[in-house]
C-alpha cells in the first residue's frame, strides 16, 4: 500500500471513528447517568438521515434541512421518552433491552412504510462538494473532511459543555452517583430529560451528516449501534473520553484492518485463500480488539471516574 | 423462606402444588404428541411445519432459560450458537457427510469451543457489558458466515439432503422428523430440569441473587457460570442442527442480533426462569408471527409495539399469567 493510499484509509478510518463517538457518547452518557441501556439509540440515527433526506428535499438547503432535520428528531426522540423510556428507568436491564428491541422492529418497519425500502441519498452540499489534493496528487472530499470537522468540533464543545459547565458537572455527579445528586435536591428528571434529548440530538446529528456518504437504508442504524455497544465496551461506560477513544481505536482498526488485511495475509499464503481469510478476519478485528482489551482490563481503558 | 413457612401447616400448602407442578409440561408434551393426529383429522398440514419449527426454537428459548433466567445472565447473542449447530451441519452436508452420528460430535464441540472462549471473555464483566459483550461476539460469527464465500457466504448455503442416522433418513419423513424434534425438545427440557434441581443449578441460582455471597460460601461463581453457558451453547446448537435440517437451508440470517433479540422474547413471554415457559413462549411467537405475517407484511409495525406493551404492563409472562389463575405453581 502506498503512503497516499494509507492516508485516505487513515482519513475514513477517522470519519468512521466521529460518527461512532457521536452515537455512542449520547448511548454512554444515557446509560452512565439514567442506567437505561436503549437499544433503539441506533433507529435515532437511522431517524436522522431519513429526516435529513426529507428536510434537505423540501428546503433544497443542507445546512437549514440538517436543523430541521435535529429538530425534528428531537420531537421524536422526546415522544418516545415520554411514551415508553420513562417507564424503564426503574425497570431491570432485560425489561429495557426487550421493550427497546421492540421499538427498533416498529421503527425499521415503520420507516420501509414511509420512505420505502430502497436506499436514498441526500445530495452533497454545494458549498463542499469539491476534493482536496493530498500527496501525490491523491484527492480526498472536502465533504468528508468537513464531517470529521464537524464531528472533532462537537467533541470539544461536548467536552466543554461536560467538563466545564454546571450542567456537565450535575451530569458528571449523576454518572457516578444519580441517587446521591438527587438526594441533594437537584431534580433528577429534568436532568434525564436533557441528558436523553443531548443523546438523541447527538445520535441523530451523526445520522444528517452521514447521509450524504452512506446510504440512508432502514435497519443502518442497526449496525452502527452495535459497533457503538464495542465503542463503549472498549472504552469503559459512561465515560465520554473512553467514548472518544474507543471510537477512534474501532473506526481506524475496521478500516485499515479491510483495506490491509489482505495484503498482509498474502505475505503468507496464495492470493485466493488470503482473500478469503482476509475478509473474514478483517471482519472479525475490532471484536478480537474488544476481547484483548477486556481480558486486560474488564472496565474498559477510561472508565468514568467513581463508578465500582 | 420464611419462618412461617417452615411449619406444618406451610410445608403442607407447599407440598400440594408441588405435586401439581408437572402437570403443565405434561398437558403441553401430549397435546404436542397429538398434533399430527389432528393434523390427519382434518388440521391444515401447515401447522405441523410451523410446530415443529417452534419446537426447535423451543429447545434454543430452553437453553437460553438456564442461563438467563437460572443464572440472571441476559445474554443476547443466543443465535450465534443456533447459527454455529446449523453451519456445522450445512457444511459436513455439503461436503458429503449426512451421518448425524458423526455431524452431532462437530456441532457440540463447535458450539461447547465458541461459549467457552467467548463466555471465558464476556464472563469476566456484568450487567450490561455482559449484554453489549454477548451482543458484539454474536455479530462476530454473523460477518464471519457473510464471509464465509465458500459456504454461500452472505446468500446463504441450500442443503440437497438431509442428515441420516446409520443409514436410515428418519428426517425426511414430515411426522417422523416431527416426533424426532419433539423428542429432543422432551430430552433437552428433562435434562436442564435435572441441571436446574441439581447442587449445581441451586448454586448457579443463588449467584444469580447474590453472586458475593456464593463465592464468599466457597463457590467459584465464574467457574459455575462458564459450565452453564457452554452448556446453554451445546442445547441451541442441537436446535440449530434440527434447524438446519427442517430448513434445507442455512443463511447468516440464522444469527443476525434480532435472531437473539427474539430468543429473549420468548423467554420472557413464556415465563422467565420457567422451563416449560420457554417452550410455550417459543410456540406463542411463532404463531403470533406467522399470524401476523399472513395479515400484513408490515407485520412487526404490530409486532414491536406488542412487544413494548408486553414490557409495560405485564409481568412474569404466560406461565405467571397461569400462576396468578392458579394453574401453575410458583417456584
Amino acid at each position: 500500500m502506498t503512503t497516499g493510499l494509507l492516508i485516505v484509509q487513515i482519513l475514513n478510518g477517522l470519519q468512521l471513528g466521529i460518527l461512532l463517538f457521536l452515537v455512542a457518547a449520547g448511548l454512554t452518557l444515557v446509560f452512565g447517568v439514567m442506567d437505561f441501556i436503549n437499544l433503539a439509540h441506533g433507529v435515532q440515527y437511522m431517524l436522522g438521515a431519513y429526516l435529513a433526506v426529507t428536510f434537505v428535499g423540501l428546503t433544497g438547503s443542507f445546512v437549514l434541512g440538517l436543523v430541521l432535520a435535529l429538530a425534528a428528531a428531537l420531537v421524536i426522540g422526546l415522544a418516545l421518552e415520554f411514551l415508553v423510556f420513562r417507564h424503564l428507568y426503574e425497570r431491570d436491564h432485560l425489561d429495557q433491552v426487550l421493550a427497546t428491541f421492540g421499538l427498533i422492529l416498529l421503527l425499521n418497519q415503520g420507516v420501509k412504510m414511509v420512505w420505502g425500502a430502497a436506499p436514498l441519498s441526500v445530495p452533497v452540499p454545494e458549498f463542499l462538494s469539491g476534493n482536496v489534493a493530498l500527496l501525490d496528487g491523491i484527492l480526498y472530499p472536502t465533504y468528508r473532511f468537513a464531517l470529521i470537522g464537524a464531528g472533532l468540533a462537537v467533541g470539544a464543545l461536548l467536552w466543554f459543555i461536560v467538563e466545564k459547565t454546571r450542567a456537565g458537572m450535575l451530569l458528571r455527579a449523576g454518572a457516578s452517583n444519580a441517587p446521591m445528586v438527587s438526594a441533594l435536591g437537584v431534580d433528577i428528571n429534568k436532568l434525564f430529560m436533557i441528558v436523553f434529548a443531548f443523546g438523541t440530538m447527538l445520535a441523530a446529528f451523526a445520522g444528517a451528516m452521514a447521509a450524504p456518504i452512506l446510504s440512508v437504508e432502514p435497519g443502518m442504524g442497526d449496525n452502527i449501534l452495535i459497533l457503538a455497544f464495542v465503542v463503549i465496551v472498549v472504552g469503559g461506560i459512561g465515560s465520554i473520553r473512553g467514548a472518544f477513544v474507543g471510537a477512534l481505536i474501532v473506526g481506524l482498526v475496521d478500516t485499515l484492518g479491510r483495506s490491509s488485511m489482505n495484503d498482509l495475509l498474502r505475505l503468507f499464503m496464495s492470493a485466493p485463500s488470503a482473500r478469503a481469510a482476509g475478509a473474514a478476519l478483517s471482519s472479525m478485528l475490532i471484536y478480537l480488539v474488544m476481547a484483548i482489551v477486556l481480558f486486560v482490563r474488564p472496565e474498559g481503558l477510561l472508565p468514568a471516574k467513581g463508578r465500582a | 423462606m420464611s419462618l412461617a413457612s417452615a411449619d406444618a401447616p406451610g410445608a403442607a400448602r407447599e407440598s400440594a402444588p408441588a405435586r401439581r407442578r408437572p402437570v403443565v409440561a405434561i398437558v403441553l408434551f401430549g397435546l404436542l404428541a397429538l398434533l399430527p393426529l389432528a393434523v390427519s383429522l382434518g388440521l391444515p398440514p401447515h401447522w405441523m411445519t410451523l410446530v415443529t419449527r417452534a419446537m426447535i426454537f423451543g429447545i434454543a428459548a430452553l437453553s437460553l432459560d438456564l442461563i438467563l433466567g437460572v443464572g440472571g445472565l441476559v445474554s443476547f447473542g443466543h443465535a450465534a450458537f443456533v447459527g454455529i449447530g446449523a453451519y456445522a451441519t450445512g457444511i459436513m452436508i455439503t461436503e458429503g457427510q449426512t451421518e448425524t452420528l458423526l455431524i452431532l460430535p462437530v456441532v457440540l464441540a463447535a458450539c461447547a469451543l465458541f461459549g467457552l472462549v467467548t463466555g471465558f471473555v464476556s464472563l469476566r464483566t456484568r450487567g450490561v457489558t455482559f449484554i453489549m459483550i454477548t451482543l458484539a461476539f454474536g455479530q462476530m460469527v454473523y460477518f464471519l458466515a457473510q464471509a464465509l464465500s465458500a459456504y454461500g457466504g452472505d446468500d446463504g448455503l441450500t442443503l440437497y439432503e438431509r442428515s441420516t442416522v446409520l443409514g436410515f433418513d428418519p428426517f425426511k419423513n414430515r411426522v417422523a422428523f416431527f416426533y424426532v424434534v419433539l423428542g429432543v425438545l422432551l430430552a433437552c427440557y428433562a435434562l436442564v430440569s435435572v441441571i436446574v434441581a441439581s447442587r449445581f443449578g441451586r448454586v448457579l441460582r443463588a449467584a444469580r441473587e447474590n453472586a458475593t455471597r456464593v463465592s464468599v460460601t466457597g463457590f467459584h461463581v465464574s467457574r459455575i457460570r462458564l459450565v452453564a453457558y457452554v452448556i446453554s451453547g451445546m442445547i441451541a446448537g442441537l436446535s440449530g442442527f434440527l434447524l438446519a435440517n427442517q430448513t434445507e437451508f442455512v443463511s447468516p440470517a440464522f444469527m443476525s442480533w434480532p435472531r437473539s433479540g427474539e430468543l429473549i422474547f420468548m423467554v420472557v413471554l413464556g415465563g422467565v426462569g420457567s422451563l416449560h415457559g420457554a417452550i410455550i413462549g417459543a410456540l406463542a411467537f411463532l404463531v403470533a408471527e406467522d399470524v401476523l405475517a399472513g395479515w400484513t407484511e408490515h407485520w412487526k409495525v404490530i409486532f414491536g409495539p406488542m412487544i413494548v406493551l408486553f414490557v409495560l404492563f405485564t409481568r412474569g409472562g404466560i406461565v405467571g399469567l397461569m400462576r396468578r389463575l392458579g394453574v401453575a405453581r410458583h417456584d
